[in-house]
């Protein structure tokens, strides 16, 4: 089964510091893959470009076969909107909607009519488990809540990619795993690919694989760093 | 022995024969050291000869006859006692991880050490799924999730402090080479 996204190559420098230098990645449909890897080796870096957040300076990154990463912004926003999800740390919610108005947002962007956009919401916030949570606005929301009505956010598109940036970071343990196995539950039933960058080992264990990067390059040793022995 | 107090503490909810208690001790304790049906009879055995639990009638239910045992006002106390007392933080480091981490960064060469130290990750890091996975998708008891919790910690543990290791030997490296 060929690949649902890839990335050929991918550099990326800000000023004169290189984030990424030539990253290679194979996602297929449905599978979940973590980035791991020490502050600054890339890790969002490689998401932005992944999602199309961000243009690559050289390499590809192709959806379905086709590229995207030289295609314009209005593109790749539609794309982002239809067939991705994301996720970042602190859920970025709308403060003065509700959850059920949050989750409804994108469908509504696309053109969906309130009423069905507003009954996706509350079905997705329903089987996240915070149907109880549809009124309120995120600032009466826990930390492990506003993560969920998030995730259904990031999920009522049904998107074929999921991006997930440190899902958890703000989370205590138990919440974390609520979220996580969640987000792995919906993923797989929906045969969403997922791609979570984490720096949490316990978190990195609901993917399947992971890639480790190191200095922005993809480190097969899977340990991060580049050891030399001591004197 | 831990066992002994473990056996005291199931024994504590009403008499059981071994063959109860060796399931009840997998039961709650499923990622632990596993008991043998010898020990559990031994222990049962040495517990009697301490006066911590006695014979509490046989019973027969179209099996071998068990002997059914039963904690005494002793074995509560001695089971109290051991419930008190603090266990104490090991004083000394003395995991073989550790030896094994340091002899390979003091002794091997750099790439005989990144292939043992990424070998030994990996180990880590596909026992962490395996636990993840049985935690996701199975209807685990509140005991046995503690458990796996124990053990999923303690191996993030591991990883968390081979990383600061290996980053401190880099530090140390880049310092010495500029």
């Amino acid at each position: 089964m060929s690949p649902i996204l890839t990335a050929r190559d991918l550099t990326k420098t800000y000023g004169v510091q290189p984030a990424l230098r030539g990253i290679d990645l194979d996602l297929h449909e449905g599978e979940i893959v973590a980035v791991r890897g020490r502050s600054g080796c890339g890790k969002s870096t490689l998401l932005h470009c992944l999602s199309g957040i961000l243009a690559p300076d050289s390499g590809e990154v192709r959806f379905r076969g086709d590229r995207i990463d030289d295609t314009a912004e209005p593109y790749r926003s539609e794309l982002r909107r239809t067939q991705f999800g994301v996720l970042l740390q602190h859920g970025h919610l709308i403060s003065e909607l509700t959850s059920a108005e949050n989750v409804a947002l994108p469908l509504m962007l696309g053109g969906g009519s309130r009423r069905a956009a507003m009954a996706a919401a509350d079905t997705w916030l329903a089987r996240l488990g915070v149907a109880e949570a549809a009124e309120q606005i995120p600032g009466r929301l826990s930390g492990g809540q506003l993560q969920r009505v998030a995730l259904a956010r990031a999920m009522v598109t049904q998107p074929v990619v999921l991006f997930a940036d440190e899902p958890t970071g703000a989370l205590d343990s138990l919440a974390g795993e609520l979220v996580m196995k969640l987000l792995t539950r919906v993923a797989r039933e929906q045969g969403t690919a997922v791609v979570v960058v984490t720096h949490d080992a316990t978190v990195a264990a609901y993917a399947e694989r992971e890639l480790v990067l190191r200095d922005g390059e993809v480190d097969p040793t899977g340990l991060g760093v580049a050891i030399g022995v001591p004197a | 022995m831990t066992a002994s107090y473990v056996l005291l503490g199931l024994l504590a909810r009403g008499p059981r024969h071994g063959y109860e208690l060796k399931h009840a001790y997998d039961q709650r304790l499923p990622r632990a050291k596993p008991l043998a049906f010898g020990q559990v009879y031994s222990t049962l055995g040495r517990l009697e000869r301490d006066g911590l639990v006695t014979q509490a009638g046989q019973d027969q239910a179209g099996g071998p006859e068990r002997t059914a045992f039963a904690i005494t006002d002793d074995g509560r106390a001695a089971l109290e006692t051991w419930l008190g007392e603090i266990e104490a933080p090991a004083p000394y480091v003395s995991a073989t991880l550790l030896s094994k981490v340091v002899v390979a960064l003091l002794v091997a060469d750099p790439a005989r050490a990144t292939a043992y130290l990424s070998a030994q990750q990996q180990a880590h890091t596909s026992r962490m799924r395996e636990l993840t996975r049985l935690k996701s998708e199975q209807d685990l008891t509140v005991g046995d999730l503690i458990a796996v919790d124990y053990a999923l910690t303690h191996l993030d543990a591991d990883l968390r402090w081979l990383q600061t290791a290996l980053h401190r030997v880099a530090d140390l490296h880049r310092e010495v080479q500029s």
